[in-house]
């Protein structure tokens, strides 16, 4: 594992998640930017990781609920009066 | 269509009164959510469809005790994650341990490949080949961090509804994201690279 000053790349995975999300404190924060910006190998697992996100999420945006399925749901629940409410 | 502010719109008395067109309202708005959540927890447009309706008849039944700690839309993730962990745990009795894990346990939070995909054109990434592989891999996560990484990175819940939906603390919601999220990188990987490999 690869160090700079007193922040390893283990440091970056145990804080991957507060990292990815924003979820640090400015010090923390900076500090883990600044080995990462220093360290190729971090970089790309932050930079895959962001994209397996990314990509997961656009996948299942484009998921929609198929019309005989709200037909359906709308059927079992005994709302087809309101449906068009 | 912003959920929240359509879940805010809709009379939470009028609910737990029973009131069928307040109810009307819920469903309208948040059935797709849960169906795509569910079509993701269990990779079968059939199982997802009967997710669909059981969260939405339970949510009926219990919502005259709904105590409004959680926003409504969480509520019925919680429900509709408890109904896919309870199809799961029944055609796959053998998985003993389906929604708790030892959150201590660390030894798979490590990067193992170091491959950097994300050099690919966009078109070569965004195939629907590749959403094919992303819907099998999600099956590959434990159900436990399959549902945190859903409700967290899919459905687009904060860490602290997340954690709620899923009647976990914030650190062990973390915990499943974190395992979950480098899983899926692995295995994309393991996908993209086979094909730079190819090119």
């Amino acid at each position: 594992m690869k160090k700079t000053k007193t922040i390893s790349c283990q440091d970056v995975i145990d804080h991957l998640c507060d990292y990815i999300d924003s979820n640090l404190d400015e010090a923390q924060y900076l500090a883990l930017k600044a080995h990462i910006a220093d360290c190729q190998n971090c970089q790309i697992v932050i930079n895959t990781l962001n994209k397996t996100i990314e990509l997961c999420k656009s996948g299942s945006d484009n998921i929609k609920l198929p019309d005989e399925v709200r037909k359906r749901l709308i059927a079992k629940l005994g709302l087809e009066k309101l449906r068009d409410q | 269509m912003n959920r929240d502010k359509y879940d805010e719109n809709i009379s939470l008395d009028a609910l737990r009164k029973g009131d069928k067109k307040a109810f009307a309202q819920l469903v309208k708005a948040n059935s797709e959510a849960i169906y795509r959540l569910a079509l993701r927890m269990l990779n079968d447009p059939q199982d997802a469809e009967d997710i669909l309706q059981e969260t939405f008849i339970k949510a009926f039944h219990y919502l005259p005790n709904f105590e409004g700690r959680s926003k409504l839309s969480t509520w019925l993730y919680r429900i509709a994650v408890n109904e896919s962990l309870m199809h799961i745990r029944k055609k796959k009795p053998q998985v003993t341990s389906i929604d708790e894990e030892n959150e201590t346990d660390q030894g798979d939070l490590v990067p193992k490949q170091i491959i950097d995909w994300c050099c690919l054109p966009e078109d070569s990434l965004l195939t629907s080949e590749t959403q094919e592989y992303i819907s099998k891999a999600v099956q590959d996560l434990s159900p436990a961090n399959r549902a945190a990484f859903l409700l967290r990175d899919i459905s687009g819940l904060s860490t602290r509804e997340a954690a709620q939906a899923l009647e976990i603390s914030e650190s062990a919601l973390k915990t499943r994201l974190s395992r979950a999220r480098l899983e899926m990188r692995e295995l994309l990987t393991s996908y993209f690279s086979e094909r730079m490999a190819a090119a």
